[in-house]
């Protein structure tokens, strides 16, 4: 499912929603996350899962091509816990039932 | 941040009313959630990519006991990132 399928989908579940009223809606949520995460903020959504913002460590690696040691800095990158719910609907058995 | 704060901004920015917004912010995690459900993947332009994967069956060792434990084959969810929200969130544009 792409972004513009799930704006299709969500403006089929409420007849409130039109196309450009479900695109806003899932837009702001979207920019809602990414605003937290980019000022270090966590984001839990129950039944869904949480965003938090991970460090990762500066590291030494090689340039495969000239076999040269390159200092790769530390960054920062957004990390993805499943919550319960989910996690357990996405391991069931036989989806759907 | 939790779902609350969502709806807010949801409600701030549509004219929805709370409970309005409140329904509707419910409705797009439902989507999101039997999307995956169906072992469907998810890709939010700009914002990364949900893919359900199988894991396959392997040993594990109790930690405690030290006792080895087969642990079962199983779905798992796993969140990639997009580049571009790689490089918001570490302050490049």
């Amino acid at each position: 499912m792409t972004k513009s399928e799930l704006i299709e989908k969500l403006s089929y579940s409420n007849n409130l929603l039109g196309k450009k009223e479900s695109e806003l809606v899932v837009n702001t949520v979207l920019e809602g996350i990414r605003n937290a995460l980019i000022e270090g903020e966590r984001v839990e959504i129950r039944g869904f899962g949480s965003f938090t913002v991970r460090t990762r460590d500066a590291r030494d690696a090689r340039n495969p091509k000239s076999g040269e040691v390159v200092r790769i800095a530390s960054k920062k990158t957004a990390f993805f816990k499943t919550g319960k719910e989910l996690r357990e609907r996405v391991d069931k058995e036989a989806p759907g039932l | 941040m939790t779902k609350a704060d969502l709806v807010e901004r949801v409600y701030l920015k549509t004219g929805f009313s709370k409970k309005e917004s409140a329904q509707i912010v419910e409705t797009v995690f439902d989507l999101m959630k039997s999307t995956l459900e169906n072992g469907e993947k998810i890709k939010l332009a700009g914002f990364g990519n949900f893919v359900v994967k199988n894991k396959a069956t392997r040993k594990g060792r109790n930690p405690q006991t030290g006792e080895e434990i087969q642990i079962s084959s199983r779905k798992i969810l796993t969140f990639k990132p997009s580049q571009v929200l790689k490089s918001v969130i570490n302050g490049e544009d």
